[in-house]
């Protein structure tokens, strides 16, 4: 939800973006997990897997 | 679905389901209990690493690290997270618990978990170390017991959000959640992302004792491993800096500087602050220096940031919120005025410095490639983990206990002449334990071996006479905090099982004239930052920051000249 209910005298309050994002909780949750499993977890394994294995 | 029962708590005016309560008072009384048994063994592991004392047999130590790691590193701190969690939510927000059922059956699996893998250590078969690193083998439950902890604690987390659903249909707040739930819900976060990793890894090493599997690659485990072994203590940074904040607001009604600067330093901890896990592959051979720089150093400055930011809104709204309240001489009378007996705040503000000091400038240290490579694996690493993980947030969660005692238990606070002294205590002890213990790792005493005299070692070595005096210091430290620890468990078990009830309004500590919820359960910055004394306070931090950086540098030249 992007607008917070006004008084009936008053113009609509937008939501800033960046509070919208913050206001999302399973964006967050979402970003939360992709990041690290992306730049830790992923990008590590495949550079373990190169490794040459021993003769 | 049975009908939700509520209470309003007099002191705070926030309505409260009883469903969680309950739920809570089980998973910090869990938590408590596992503080105990692992303090106990983490004393017994210092005196043996004292060498006038060296009181343990080599397999007993080895049995007795593993089972502190596993009893306080996990086990009080993820049941106590648990209980934050639901108190961040369900109470913060006046809305009922989801799901109250599936919550007491991951309470379930996280006791039975937790006792299985206890059982396996006391066995004596599974003395691998928290770190259980491959090719070393636990016995068969050891793995299983992690692995229904984990589930349980995964499981509890969707509770939380769940709740923050609930909440927000049924309409039980305004706006954006409060910034304590806010910071809860980070903690929430980074846990999906640890247990996951952690039932990722240990459910192959566990079919691996079981003879399913062949082999696990070690440096693989150890890769996975530590997305939950050190992520583990991200939630734990969560945690505490949600608990910072709440405490500030129930004490002084303080409210932070500015919601968009704190808010935006959490969703730096949810994006990078995991990252940190790689500082303890930075010596593996196998990982380009791209994936460790990157990992220890670029992406986790901005984690580091974030922590910087609450490091300076946290006093900052503490010394705005006294300021409003008529403390204006000088610089520091807000912080001289402060409530210094009462051991939610003192416990709170001695987390604060002490996590700052020790464990953050310990921890970028250590997040350096280069200057790593000095105290990678040596005493060091425990001294700075130390500094965040007992002086930061046991301390954090022993200062929570003081205001959930007669919140949530209901009860009044046995001893206070005691409760008075046991952060004091307990603090100084811990801070000991964690400069001794970097101390010694500077000079190069190895992180986990049981004898720093090498008896019966087919070379000699020996360590400088300064490794000896400091590792006596820490015995004598660990002896301080072990005490410090033993009051708090006297006084939350007196205070739970025989306290005398609490039925009206308490006064918490600083009344602002205004109700406690609006403070800790509502949106909404100070509005100042008229904050000289932090300020102050926080150039003292970068002076000592910057000193000690580089001068592990210069130590870094004199150990690699080059000519």
């Amino acid at each position: 939800m992007s607008e917070i209910e006004p008084a009936p005298d008053q113009e609509p309050l937008r939501i800033p973006f960046m509070q919208r994002v913050l206001d999302n909780h399973f964006l967050l949750l979402f970003l939360g997990v992709v990041v690290p499993t992306v730049l830790y977890i992923i990008w590590g394994i495949l550079e373990l897997v190169q490794i040459p294995v021993a003769p | 679905m049975s009908k939700t029962v509520y209470r309003t708590c007099p002191t705070t005016g926030l309505r409260i389901d009883l469903s969680a309560q309950a739920l809570i008072k089980a998973n910090a009384v869990a938590a408590v209990v596992f503080l105990a048994i692992g303090g106990l063994f983490g004393l017994s592991v210092a005196l043996t690493r004292w060498p006038a004392v060296h009181l343990l047999p080599a397999d007993w130590f080895y049995l007795a690290l593993t089972a502190h790691g596993l009893d306080v590193l996990l086990l009080w701190i993820i049941f106590f997270e648990i209980a934050v969690l639901y108190f961040a939510s369900a109470i913060l927000l006046n809305s009922r618990i989801a799901a109250p059922r599936w919550a007491w059956a991951a309470f379930a699996l996280m006791l039975g978990g937790g006792l299985v893998t206890n059982v396996a250590v006391l066995q004596g078969q599974s003395s691998v170390m928290f770190t259980s690193y491959p090719p070393l083998m636990a016995a068969q439950h050891f793995y299983l017991g992690l692995i229904l902890f984990a589930v349980g604690a995964l499981i509890g987390c969707f509770v939380f959000f769940g709740t923050l659903v609930i909440a927000r249909d049924e309409k039980t707040y305004q706006g954006s959640i409060p910034l304590v739930t806010f910071g809860a819900l980070t903690a929430a976060i980074i846990a999906v992302f640890t247990l996951a990793s952690g039932a990722i890894i240990l459910i192959p090493t566990w079919l691996w004792s079981i003879g399913l599997v062949s082999n696990i690659d070690p440096l693989m485990y150890k890769l996975v491993w530590w997305a939950m072994g050190h992520s583990s203590q991200q939630i734990n940074v969560s945690a505490h800096v949600a608990i910072w904040y709440a405490i500030a607001a129930m004490l002084f009604g303080a409210k932070p500087l500015s919601e968009k600067i704190s808010r935006t330093a959490f969703l730096l901890y949810i994006l990078f602050l995991q990252l940190a896990s790689a500082h303890h592959l930075l010596v593996e051979p196998g990982l380009s220096s791209e994936w460790k720089v990157f990992n220890t150093s670029y992406a986790m400055y901005l984690a580091v940031l974030g922590s910087m930011i609450h490091g300076l809104s946290v006093p900052g709204a503490m010394e705005a919120a006294q300021r409003a309240r008529g403390f204006n001489n000088g610089v520091f009378q807000w912080l001289r005025k402060a409530p210094w007996g009462n051991p939610a705040f003192s416990g709170m503000f001695l987390s604060l410095v002490m996590f700052g000091f020790l464990g953050g400038i310990s921890g970028v240290v250590m997040g350096t490639e280069q200057i790593n490579i000095m105290m990678h694996n040596t005493l060091y690493v425990p001294g700075h983990f130390h500094g965040t993980v007992v002086a930061g947030t046991t301390l954090a969660f022993m200062a929570m206990s003081y205001l959930l005692i007669p919140l949530v238990f209901q009860r009044e606070v046995a001893f206070p002449s005691l409760a008075k002294w046991q952060p004091y205590l307990f603090g100084l002890g811990v801070a000991g334990l964690s400069l001794f213990m970097m101390g010694a790792g500077t000079l190069g005493v190895a992180r986990r071996h049981w004898d720093i005299t090498f008896t019966s070692a087919p070379f000699d070595f020996n360590y400088p006479p300064t490794a000896y005096l400091l590792m006596g210091l820490n015995g004598m430290a660990a002896i301080a905090a072990a005490l410090g620890g033993l009051m708090f468990i006297v006084i939350v078990v007196k205070s739970v099982f025989f306290g005398k009830p609490v039925r009206d309004r308490i006064t918490l500590a600083a009344p602002s004239g205004q109700p406690i919820s609006a403070a800790v359960a509502s949106y909404g910055s100070a509005g100042t930052l008229r904050i000289p004394g932090t300020l102050v306070l926080v150039g003292v931090f970068f002076t000592a920051f910057v000193l000690y950086y580089f001068v592990n540098w210069k130590y870094l030249s004199e150990v690699w000249p080059m000519r």
